[in-house]
């Protein structure tokens, strides 16, 4: 197999290549610090459980049948909170409906890489 | 440079194919999750997160064009996986197709593996060509005739017809993962392989079903003490007791099977030694390892972590041989990439056939190429600007510094939803499959 040549019209060592450890390490600190000042309360773990747990449980959307016809029953004359626009957040005030969660359906079209 | 030193020969990518719509309203099904050539490189699979594979197959040279190499067209396509939920869990189980991983060829027909977060399954891509002709014992519309009325003995002949090829799930290996399967790895033993979720990794036997056996499980105890997951796992290419895993906070852990049954105990801690000044609220989620990839030679493996590609030998488990920074200017934007969720984003890396190049891809639907040799690197893009058929692929540069010139693009223009985070090499020739968004496309070396 022939070897590959590969080209870089500018210089070969390009200005990133050329950024020190410690210029690195201070372009980084400065997002920390934008970012701690953003967030306050942001982990004291950083990367850690929290974030990890988040990952583990992805895919999970909260329905219970129970406390959706209690819900129903003692809410009849009341107003139900609206779904806010993250409806897999599960609040206190709000019971999730089969009507909230998204409508999966299968992809019975053919993909477009084929057409 | 180009040119330069003589010997070896210059490689300039051009403009292939291009598969896929070209409206901007991409639907979410249409995504690309995988990209996979097969082991000769014949066939190149995609799958989505529809759940749908389509795999092309290049076409033979022809004599008209000897300059030409074969272009890819559409071999198959077929529903892999379809949208389940976990009542019991309350889990919704997508089918968006987490990888691809082809079976080498043992006979007239093609396998491969392909997974969600939760199901493997092994699919029969299969040709027909040929179906038999002349029954007598039948109508043309199938129905029996009355045995009374045959009188003479025919034997229907095999007659070509129109190639029809058919894709049939063959096993389904269910119920295996609590977690999420992000990789499938052949053992070069043909017979197993393994999934990892994000805290087990299982041994399957490709012909068993009902059964598999954890051979790696790093959930702890007490899951508020969780601190890593496993990102990637794959088997050696040709020591079948041999894989690798790779985790979270940085770290590959070789394991092998000799060992014990359950390989919890790694043989081999490859972890490169923080400086710790640098330390920082991003370190370990920029440290996490997205992608591990063996070499073809077996002796090297790649890691791809959210800014650079590491090369290791696996002799040395102290620090990489190699390290390629693929867009070190984002450094600086890590807060913002953090708060749109790019910094999680999942980058795949790979080797060319000689091991003597690797490719990984980035945003603004630019790919990277790093030549370990030569110790050059070239910045590509994948548009549809650049698709004339057999048009030269222009180097593309960032710019971070003030000034920028004519044709570079500053790092505040860079668009963040266009990533490329799947890229494939052939395995011998210089053709590669870079997926962006919702398109895919072919690039070749200019014969």
């Amino acid at each position: 197999m022939s070897r590959v040549r590969l080209y870089d019209s500018d210089a070969i060592l390009s200005e990133e290549h050329n950024a020190s450890p410690e210029k690195n390490a201070n372009l980084v600190k400065g997002e920390e610090v934008k970012l701690k000042a953003k967030y306050p309360g942001l982990g004291q773990k950083p990367g850690g459980s929290d974030f990890l747990m988040k990952r583990l449980q992805k895919g999970q959307k909260y329905f219970d049948s129970g406390d959706y016809n209690m819900a129903k029953a003692k809410m009849k004359n009341k107003q139900l909170p609206v779904a806010g626009p993250d409806k897999n957040l599960v609040t206190g005030d709000h019971i999730p409906t089969p009507q909230d969660l998204p409508q999966r359906r299968s992809s019975l079209v053919t993909s477009k890489l084929a057409g | 440079v180009l040119g330069a030193g003589g010997g070896g020969n210059d490689v300039q990518w051009c403009f292939s194919q291009v598969k896929g719509a070209i409206d901007d309203d991409v639907a979410e099904a249409d995504i690309i999750s995988t990209v996979e050539f097969n082991h000769s490189g014949e066939l190149l699979a995609t799958g989505d997160k529809g759940g749908r594979v389509v795999i092309f197959q290049q076409e033979l040279e022809s004599k008209n064009q000897p300059q030409c190499r074969g272009e890819y067209n559409v071999y198959s396509t077929f529903q892999s996986h379809e949208p389940e939920f976990d009542y019991l869990k309350s889990l919704e189980i997508e089918e968006k197709i987490n990888k691809i991983r082809w079976l080498p060829q043992k006979n007239a027909a093609q396998f491969l593996l392909s997974t969600n977060d939760k199901t493997i399954k092994l699919w029969k891509i299969s040709e027909r060509d040929k179906r038999p002709e002349g029954y007598n014992l039948k109508e043309e519309d199938g129905r029996y005739r009355d045995p009374t009325t045959v009188t003479t003995l025919r034997v229907p002949v095999f007659q070509p017809m129109d190639l029809m090829v058919e894709a049939s799930p063959r096993r389904v290996f269910a119920n295996a993962h609590t977690y999420h399967i992000n990789s499938i790895s052949v053992n070069s033993d043909c017979e197993t392989y393994l999934s990892a979720d994000d805290l087990r990794i299982n041994l399957w036997n490709l012909e068993i079903t009902d059964r598999s056996f954890n051979i790696v499980d790093i959930k702890p105890v007490n899951m508020e003490e969780l601190t890593e997951v496993i990102t990637a796992a794959e088997f050696h290419p040709n020591q079948c007791n041999t894989f690798v895993y790779s985790s979270s906070k940085g770290t590959i852990r070789l394991c092998d099977m000799r060992a014990s049954a359950l390989c919890d105990q790694h043989s081999k801690l490859f972890e490169e030694p923080e400086d710790p000044s640098n330390r920082s609220f991003f370190s370990e989620i920029i440290s996490s390892i997205s992608d591990v990839k063996f070499s073809h030679s077996g002796r090297y493996m790649m890691t791809r972590d959210y800014l650079s590609v590491k090369i290791w030998d696996l002799n040395m488990e102290s620090r990489p041989v190699e390290t390629y920074q693929v867009h070190e200017y984002l450094r600086s934007k890590l807060c913002s990439l953090y708060e749109n969720d790019c910094i999680f984003d999942k980058f795949e890396c790979c080797w060319n056939g000689n091991d003597s190049v690797v490719m990984t891809g980035s945003y603004n639907n630019f790919f990277r190429m790093f030549d370990r040799g030569y110790r050059q690197d070239v910045t590509l893009e994948a548009s549809r600007e650049s698709s004339k058929p057999r048009s030269v692929l222009k180097p593309r540069k960032v710019c971070t510094g003030g000034k920028r010139k004519k044709d570079e693009i500053s790092v505040d223009s860079l668009d963040f939803n266009k990533k490329i985070l799947h890229t494939a090499w052939h395995p011998q020739d210089n053709i590669i499959a870079v997926a962006t968004t919702n398109n895919l496309y072919i690039f070749q070396d200019k014969l």
